[in-house]
């Protein structure tokens, strides 16, 4: 039982990561009907950068925090700028593939600046575990949870509650009326990308405490986001975050109750089980909602 | 539904993207000169093995035509990328054979890249030093094939030989899921028995996992007294972390996979009491005076650290000694391939970095358990443990 129970506690943690991961892309897809695959890569950056700022450089860890997330952004506004907004054919599947090109030059730009070697920081702050009826949960893991949670619904609070988080979800509805209507389409399709790249920079930021940092590892957490994002529907927030926390303590059971080996085939085969049965995500019943 | 007509496209143009162009580091060609090919995985996720290895073999060659060359002739390096991909490890075993036409090869870095090109050399012809760790290199025999990194079955071998000194008895595996990991659990597995040692359970991670508590977990329902795990980095300094953050207290054995200072850089604390056998690289400055390889030691690392001015790594001694083996084999040889190969063959007490060689017909290897010395991580540095 106890066992059990930190294989559900270990998978919450790492659900929780992948869980912004999703997010990330689900709201950008929600903005755009974009998906990015640079995602893993932005999620690479904010580690990156927060071993640098904090690690290296020995800036506090608060100002560190902020101004890692804030160069992610500040990135992801150059790629729209300069990669998206200036194709002439921006056919979903161009973009897309813009997209991935990307990721391999971020991939690439990384190991020239960083290296080719892992880097690890210690955890946000310095407490022992906490014992959970004998399960164990890092401290690092309650900042994640808490941290993961917040955003999900400060999002959700912005595309309810605000004009802009309105007006963005009408330019992907249909772009044509949203202009009609007034909304600056384009500054909506930027605003998504600052704000997608900001979430995976959270989400490199928050991990990296309790994994290795290297240029690659974007990769495999990217495609693991977005296992996430379809297994909850993707462009549906809520469903992005169960979609994480499913499929974190999916592959921790999985690998406790029957064997290590399978762990990453597991994701896979959900997200073609996913693709086949139900394209919509298993929180949705007949169609996409988004909200 | 439209809107998600693209996804299963987009993943196929994810995974094609996913295949990289290749990069060639060639030398300068001069005419008259004994050409050795090098292939090394300079970059990707084994370049802490190719890029020092590819450091150390330039160094040997310098260091041979500083001194007239071979029989007066000069050697040149021919020098490949493989990034660790087996497939460009076979072209490039097939560019320094047929384009280049060397004498003989350095290399491959890894298992799986030498088992690839293993094939290609035999055929033909061609004596190749892998610097690879795998056991299959060399066993069983091939004639051309030789190996100047120590075998898993000795670093097994050291590892339960002080489990057996500890009493320990039972104990859980955690491998990386790749070659490395798959050679360590097969030798693991078939040594336990002679040392009185039962493997409780087998677990194994991704190399680029970021969590392994739930097979720690596993592992310590079952009742083991120490835990094996056999990766490179970064995969056992997440283990070595989460054990700490599990608050498990047996002993953790890691591989000679990470002897490295970066393993005490990513572990940190949690790197503290932890166990390894290693070539004596690592701890050269800890030797005893009478050890045969202390000279050969300090001054490889003494020439490494002046040229190139980074510390010396553990791994470039492979290169090392695989040229430099190479070097005295063709002594005389004129280059024929055939004379150089058979000369490897019965080259005895050879003092190298990673141990001192002795070839034969059965033997490619040439190293025996001595080659590794078993290390404890105290206060953030190597101790050496005595036998």
């Amino acid at each position: 039982m106890q066992e059990i129970l930190q294989y559900v506690v270990s998978g919450l943690t790492i659900g929780a990561i992948y869980a912004v991961i999703a997010v990330g892309f689900s709201m950008l897809f929600n903005s755009t009907e974009l998906i990015n695959f640079a995602q893993g890569e932005f999620v690479m950056l904010g580690a990156m950068g927060l071993v640098t700022l904090w690690g290296v450089f020995h800036i506090p860890l608060v100002l560190a925090l902020l101004l890692t997330v804030a160069g992610v952004s500040v990135i992801g506004f150059l790629f729209e700028r300069l990669a998206i907004r200036t194709v002439r054919n921006p056919h979903p599947i161009v973009l897309i593939i813009i997209t991935v090109g990307a990721s391999i030059f971020f991939r690439g730009l990384s190991m020239l600046i960083w290296g080719k070697d892992a880097y690890s920081l210690p955890p946000f702050t310095d407490t022992p575990p906490l014992d959970v009826f004998g399960a164990k949960l890092l401290s690092q893991s309650i900042w994640i949870l808490c941290i993961s949670l917040v955003l999900v619904a400060g999002l959700y609070f912005f595309y309810k509650k605000t004009l802009t988080g309105k007006a963005m979800q009408a330019c992907a509805i249909n772009k044509k009326a949203a202009c009609l209507t007034g909304i600056p389409a384009e500054r909506m399709v930027l605003l998504a990308f600052i704000l997608s790249a900001a979430m995976g920079a959270v989400a490199g930021v928050i991990i990296s405490p309790i994994t290795m940092c290297s240029y690659d590892m974007g990769t495999m957490l990217g495609l693991k986001g977005f296992c996430a994002a379809m297994l909850g529907g993707l462009g549906s927030l809520w469903g992005s975050l169960i979609g994480g926390f499913l499929l974190g303590v999916l592959e921790s059971l999985g690998v406790g109750l029957f064997t290590s080996g399978v762990k990453d085939a597991i994701a896979f085969i959900i997200l073609l089980l996913i693709l086949y049965f139900r394209p919509g995500g298993i929180i949705s019943a007949k169609s996409v909602r988004r909200f | 539904m439209t809107r998600l007509k693209w996804a299963p496209f987009t993943a196929i143009v994810l995974s094609v993207s996913m295949l990289w162009a290749g990069m060639d580091i060639t030398q300068a060609r001069a005419e008259d000169t004994y050409k050795i090919g090098g292939i090394f995985s300079v970059t990707g996720r084994a370049s802490f093995l190719g890029d020092p290895e590819k450091r150390s073999m330039e160094m040997v060659v310098d260091q041979i035509n500083d001194r007239g060359g071979i029989d007066g002739k000069k050697v040149e390096a021919v020098i490949y990328d493989t990034e660790a991909d087996p497939t460009k490890a076979v072209m490039a075993v097939g560019k320094l054979i047929n384009r280049d036409k060397v004498i003989a090869i350095v290399g491959p870095s890894t298992t799986p890249t030498t088992l690839a090109v293993i094939g290609h050399a035999e055929r033909a012809g061609v004596p190749l030093i892998s610097c690879a760790a795998g056991n299959k290199i060399t066993s069983p025999v091939k004639p051309w094939v030789f190996k100047t990194a120590q075998s898993d079955i000795h670093a097994v071998a050291a590892i339960y030989n002080h489990m057996k000194s500890k009493g320990i008895k039972k104990v859980g595996l955690l491998t990386v899921s790749n070659a490395f990991g798959e050679s360590g659990k097969q030798q693991l597995e078939s040594q336990a028995g002679s040392f009185g040692i039962k493997i409780l359970r087998s677990e194994s991670f991704g190399a680029k996992d970021t969590d392994m508590t739930a097979q720690l977990t596993k592992i310590r329902s079952e009742g083991a007294e120490a835990i094996v795990c056999w990766g490179t980095n970064p995969g056992p300094a997440v283990v070595a972390k989460n054990l700490k953050q599990l608050a498990m207290s047996i002993p953790l054995y890691q591989s000679h996979g990470v002897a490295s200072p970066k393993f005490i850089e990513l572990a940190g604390e949690a790197a503290e009491g932890i166990l390894l056998p290693t070539g004596k690289i690592l701890v050269h400055g800890l030797l005893d005076e009478s050890d045969p390889q202390k000279a050969v030691l300090e001054q490889y690392v003494k020439n490494y650290e002046k040229i190139y001015k980074i510390p010396v790594s553990g791994f470039g001694g492979y290169a090392y000694d695989g040229m430099n083996i190479l070097a005295r084999a063709m002594q005389g040889t004129g280059g024929d391939r055939g004379k150089i190969r058979k000369n490897i063959e019965t080259m005895k007490n050879f003092v190298g970095v990673s141990g001192v060689f002795n070839f034969s017909e059965n033997e490619h290897n040439g190293l025996a358990t001595d080659a590794f010395v078993m290390v404890k991580i105290e206060n953030g540095k190597w101790s050496l443990i005595e036998q």
